[in-house]
């Protein structure tokens, strides 16, 4: 297992085409470093999450991974509207996502329910009008 | 069992990818958080999205195949993009709860 290794991304707010990116490059790095699949996957699924959201909600921000032999962290931030309650956007099912999008498929509601799931530690500071930083663990 | 080993079954014809895939079950959905969250590499995953969208997850939750119910086919950019990832992708005209029943019975057939 490597040391530390870290990656940086700028996600795209503008284009829904390349929402995802940043996270299938995370996965197939965390695989050439021989993670165990299972966090590989729990990785896969907070980052997705979370880049989605910046996509829909933010016009994009910067998503930041390190790996090391204990843990893996990610920190996306971004410089969108920020959440007025923090609270109820983690409840499952509540989703402020459009018809346009929800017509993509997205706007499940399930964006922040899966990245609490899939990670041993989750952080949201969000300032309203000034932007949000989640900050995810997922422990080897 | 093989992917190839089914497509006459479900009436699919293959848009992109290797069909010597195995799966052993199948996710049926669309909301792509759910999938994302449920969709399992000896799956198949039974979908009518076709936007860009379902190949990042796809990409992520690598499942032996997506299977696009009624008919639905993928522009030819995003079917490039499947075909770069390494996704199996096959379009039948039958209907999620069709696709499913026969792919339940052929699996069952197997088992006996």
């Amino acid at each position: 297992m490597p040391e530390t290794v870290k990656f940086h991304f700028e996600v795209d707010g503008s284009d829904f085409s390349s929402a995802g990116a940043a996270s299938v490059k995370v996965k197939k790095k965390l695989r050439q470093l021989a993670y165990p699949p299972e966090v590989i996957r729990k990785v896969s699924i907070a980052m997705y999450e979370g880049e989605i959201n910046m996509v829909i909600h933010a016009n994009g921000g910067t998503a930041d991974v390190e790996a090391s032999d204990e843990e893996i962290v990610i920190v996306l931030r971004d410089k969108g509207p920020g959440i007025p309650d923090v609270e109820l956007a983690m409840q499952a099912g509540y989703s402020t996502a459009k018809d346009n999008i929800r017509n993509l498929g997205f706007g499940a509601g399930m964006g922040f329910p899966n990245m609490k799931k899939y990670t041993d530690y989750m952080r949201i500071d969000t300032v309203v009008g000034e932007g949000t930083t989640v900050t995810m663990k997922v422990k080897i | 069992m093989k992917i190839s080993e089914i497509c006459e079954k479900i009436e699919a014809k293959v848009l992109c990818g290797d069909t010597d895939k195995c799966f052993e079950g199948v996710y049926v959905g669309d909301l792509l958080s759910r999938a994302m969250s449920h969709v399992c590499e000896d799956n198949i995953w039974i979908t009518i999205m076709s936007n860009v969208n379902v190949i990042a997850v796809a990409s992520l939750t690598e499942p032996a195949a997506v299977l696009l119910a009624e008919s639905v086919e993928l522009t030819e950019d995003v079917l490039a993009g499947a075909a770069e990832n390494g996704i199996t992708v096959l379009s039948s005209p039958l209907g999620a709860y069709e696709l499913c029943v026969r792919l339940h019975d052929t699996l069952a057939e197997t088992e006996i």
